[in-house]
């Protein structure tokens, strides 16, 4: 064990825990007042059953011994064994602090899922998809990308989430707003965001626990880290400069709400290849990412479903280009991979295969759990809970006293 | 005894209730609102969304004067409220029955 890498880690899992609170203000800025707590409830309902079911179940599918290539035994059920040993996937770190960094990212991802059902959803149903999305979604994918599974042994490579994280809470994303629908009166003025400021202090946040999340995926303080710490702030900034361009020049003025997004978006894009590319095509990534996330943004207008606060567009599309991204810009002088253009086309293939794998199997999966969820407890609120807002119907409380 | 119901841009508030108050009135009541009248609403952008808004909000104003107080409330307010552009507001003038102050059972002007 490795005193400065165990340190270091500790202080990526804090970081990365601190996002899904950023989450919950970003998630609810977006919504209108009379959602804002339910909002920012699922969030926090993700930190509270997700870190439970992880500890009992989560982690040990996703990293106990590989079973087929397709999920992890259960070797450390219930976290058996875990205490006073080292990580099986980092030797330099204790066993505890490696599941409490993994533990992070999938309460984030399940959080990240509920912008899709925002401001419709029964919070029943919100409990019950996300627990069975842990352990049916996240679970596999974090194994097959980090446990040992089929997909790292095709040899696609995901530094801290790009699928996992990213595309997959966007295929869960996808599959929710269509299982539940529209929000009733959507359109014209219907979803308009209440209090941007929050919003944009949340995404704030989100890009300082980033750091966390993507240096700390290197499992070690090194050059690794280094590479991916820069990498990380280098494409935010410029997803910022690409979803400013294109909005300017088609709606003719720069928005924050657009500046944050395009932040976002160029660290979701990073996310899959923060420790693999280099500085200068980290920077064109997250350009490139603000870029397609606009365009993912407009989409659902285009497809007619409703994701209410755009989880589809920028985690779904932005880790997509990412991972595609990373099968081209990476470089073997930084982790040991080279993509297509350092000559290596095969990189590109594998990463489109894994992209392909991710949106089918994470999608087909959600609706299977909402089918489930729907028969069982039922997705979507009455109409007038719904124009009563779900703060008072769910939770029998107001975020604000005006 | 006249009613009036001032209507006009939110950032006049402060400035129009001064004036009123330098004229020797006591009280009056504000509400914030929203509405439309000739001045157009403006468009806002959320992530591409273009979202056309029709109804601006305003201040409304209402305060009972004297019928001697009418003119000069009503021009101190235009001069305070007034910048040339559309969107300024309006005054409407109604006439009062009575006034009743609660507390006494004043009536009619000494109620105000």
């Amino acid at each position: 064990m490795n005193a400065s890498d165990t340190g270091f880690v500790i202080i990526c899992a804090t970081m990365v825990m601190l996002m899904t609170p950023a989450l919950a203000l970003f998630y609810g800025g977006l919504v209108r007042v009379r959602n804002v707590l339910s909002t920012n409830m699922h969030s926090y309902a993700s930190l509270g059953l997700t870190t439970a079911l992880w500890a009992i179940i989560g982690y040990t599918l996703a990293f106990g011994e590989d079973v087929g290539g397709v999920i992890g035994n259960l070797a450390f059920f219930a976290l058996d064994g875990v205490q006073g040993t080292a990580a099986p996937a980092a030797s330099a770190l204790p066993h505890t602090v490696f599941v409490a960094f993994q533990c992070m990212f999938a309460v984030l991802t399940v959080a990240l899922v509920s912008g899709a059902y925002a401001e419709r959803i029964r919070f029943p149903a919100v409990l019950l998809f996300s627990g069975l999305w842990l352990i049916f979604a996240y679970a596999p994918m974090a194994h097959w990308v980090w446990g040992g599974g089929w997909m790292a042994r095709m040899g696609a490579v995901d530094f801290a989430g790009g699928a996992v994280v990213h595309m997959a809470s966007g295929a869960g994303a996808l599959a929710c707003a269509q299982a539940l629908g529209p929000r009733l009166a959507s359109g014209r003025q219907g979803g308009l965001p209440h209090n941007l400021p929050m919003t944009l202090l949340g995404g704030g946040l989100l890009w300082f626990g980033w750091f966390g999340f993507n240096a700390g995926s290197a499992l070690a303080a090194g050059m690794l880290a280094g590479q991916a710490l820069l990498t990380t702030h280098l494409a935010s900034a410029c997803g910022i400069l690409g979803w400013m361009l294109v909005e300017w020049k088609r709606t003719g003025k720069p928005t924050s709400l657009g500046a944050v997004s395009g932040a976002l978006a160029g660290l979701v894009a990073i996310t899959p290849g923060a420790g693999f590319v280099g500085l200068l095509p980290s920077m064109l990534i997250g350009f490139i990412g603000g870029m397609v996330c606009y365009g993912g943004v407009l989409l659902k207008n285009r497809l007619g479903y409703d994701d209410a606060l755009d989880v589809v567009g920028i985690h779904g599309l932005g880790g997509t280009w990412g991972a595609l991204a990373t099968g081209l810009f990476a470089t073997a002088a930084v982790n040991g991979v080279d993509g297509l253009l350092y000559g290596n086309p095969r990189q590109l293939w594998v990463q489109a295969v894994s992209v392909v794998a991710t949106w089918a199997y994470v999608y087909v999966v959600s609706r299977g759990i909402l089918r489930v969820v729907d028969a069982l407890v039922g997705l979507r609120v009455m109409p007038e809970a719904e124009f009563l807002g779900l703060d008072l119907s769910e939770h029998n409380e107001r975020g604000y006293s005006l | 005894m006249k009613k009036l119901e001032i209507i006009i841009r939110p950032g006049m508030f402060e400035s129009v209730r001064d004036a009123v108050s330098r004229l020797g009135i006591h009280g009056l009541n504000y509400a914030e609102i929203r509405g439309f009248g000739r001045q157009r609403g403006h468009t806002e952008v959320y992530r591409g969304a273009t979202v056309q808004v029709d109804c601006l909000p305003k201040v409304k104003i209402e305060v009972v004067v004297h019928d001697e107080a009418l003119e000069s409330v009503i021009a101190a307010v235009v001069a305070t409220a007034r910048t040339g552009q559309v969107g300024d507001g309006k005054i409407f003038v109604s006439e009062v029955l009575d006034a009743v102050r609660i507390r006494t059972g004043e009536r009619g002007v000494d109620a105000l």
